[in-house]
């Protein structure tokens, strides 16, 4: 059995613990106050973006020749995976959720024998994805320096990715992220943006639209911001369900060491107990035998 | 009847402004400026810098844009803009640093013709705020 110091020392150790993942919980809660706000305030601009769009592609005439961002390249050898994952840990299962389910979408690809290239969104992904897929790796980039998620990093990465497409170096990009549902469910999301699926969703009306300058214009115009607007929305998601999966995992943390400090202060009274007594029968005994 | 139509001009990061007794308002349209009034057509448009101007009964405002799509559908007008400013809010040295970032896009010699275009119009925009 541990000796009684020991126990205290323990004791000692764990309660510290708790109070860094006590503090770690409190400063996730109020983070993820204002990054839920900011990703419910983001949602009409890309919700509007989508319909905007979509209004846009039902009124093309000549689907043969529109942008390539909307109909693709026309065919599907090379994929793009954008991982999205946060630069810190200790937030239970929020980068490990994301990295499982983009796994599982390269191993697909990976037996259909077509080609696969990441890029990695935050250090935490990248060093997950890195040992098994670290030749698939072709960027990496990490916003460690922001603060909150802002749509000029959302830009950068887009500018990226559209670089990319028309360079020729991918035919399909797939963004992975997670969806913010609340503070204990945070759903991991595979949403492909390139090219446009909007398959399954019926415009709102019928009505046609003037447009100015003709469709063509504006729909090339407004694809690339589309990306960044579908990149920086994602980015809104992920900041708001990595503070609340930060905060659920460091309550069940601060929970459990508080279990480990009672199991441990029964453990270390029991001991000074068993101590005491066994003192008293040797006392009591060694008085007896005279 | 009611000559008034709902005007939304949302940026990335929230709902910028909402507003429902708009009797006017005024856009710098890709191919010119555009007086947008209750019951205009259905349209789709995008932006070029410029100020959108917005009449209502309780005042008028202003904005300076430096780009975005306009929708218009059922006297909805919503506003799509990544960048934008209230002009009663930009002063002096903001107006300053806008200027000069503009300055410096429109002397890049490696854009293209249409980015130079787009600089070359900020630049201007912001000359006339002063």
């Amino acid at each position: 059995m541990a000796s009684l110091d020991d126990l205290k020392k323990r004791i000692a150790s764990v309660k510290s613990t708790q109070k860094i993942t006590k503090a770690m919980k409190m400063v996730a809660a109020a983070k993820l106050r204002r990054a839920q706000e900011s990703a419910e305030k983001g949602r009409p601009y890309s919700e509007k973006m989508n319909n905007v769009i979509l209004n846009l592609s039902n009124g093309i005439s000549d689907k043969e020749n529109a942008p390539k961002l909307l109909s693709g390249t026309g065919q599907e050898k090379t994929h793009l995976c954008v991982v999205m994952t946060s630069d810190r840990g200790l937030c239970g299962g929020f980068n490990s959720n994301i990295i499982k389910k983009a796994k599982i979408y390269f191993a697909k690809i990976l037996d259909e024998r077509k080609d696969l290239k990441i890029i990695t969104v935050g250090s935490k992904g990248n060093d997950q994805l890195k040992r098994v897929y670290g030749d698939k790796i072709i960027e990496n980039i990490s916003f460690k320096e922001s603060k909150n998620a802002n749509y000029f990093d959302a830009d950068k990465v887009g500018k990226i990715v559209i670089e990319k497409f028309e360079a020729g170096e991918f035919d399909v990009c797939t963004i992975f992220y997670n969806q913010f549902k609340n503070v204990i469910t945070q759903i991991p999301q595979a949403q492909q943006i390139i090219p446009l699926n909007n398959e399954g969703e019926e415009s709102s009306s019928e009505e046609s639209y003037e447009f100015e300058p003709d469709e063509d214009e504006i729909l090339s115009n407004l694809l690339p911001k589309n990306i960044s607007t579908q990149i920086f929305k994602a980015m809104l998601e992920n900041s708001a369900s990595e503070q609340g999966s930060r905060m659920s995992a460091m309550d069940n943390a601060t929970r459990n060491a508080g279990e480990m400090v009672d199991k441990l202060t029964i453990e270390y009274n029991r001991s000074r107990q068993a101590a005491i007594t066994k003192e008293l029968i040797e006392i009591i005994s060694g008085a007896e035998s005279l | 009847m009611s000559e008034e139509f709902k005007v939304e001009i949302v940026n990335p990061e929230k709902s910028f402004l909402v507003k429902e007794d708009v009797t006017e308002v005024v856009v710098p349209a890709f191919e010119g400026e555009m007086g947008i009034l209750k019951d205009h057509i259905s349209i789709i448009s995008f932006l070029k810098p410029g100020i959108i101007k917005i009449l209502s009964k309780s005042g008028d405002e202003n904005y300076y844009v430096e780009d975005g799509i306009v929708e218009f559908k059922n006297n909805n007008l919503s506003i799509l803009t990544s960048t934008i400013f209230n002009l009663s809010d930009i002063d002096k040295s903001k107006q300053q640093d806008l200027l000069k970032q503009a300055e410096e896009e429109a002397n890049k010699t490696d854009i293209n013709d249409q980015s130079k275009y787009l600089a070359d119009q900020k630049v201007d925009v912001l000359k006339t705020l002063n």
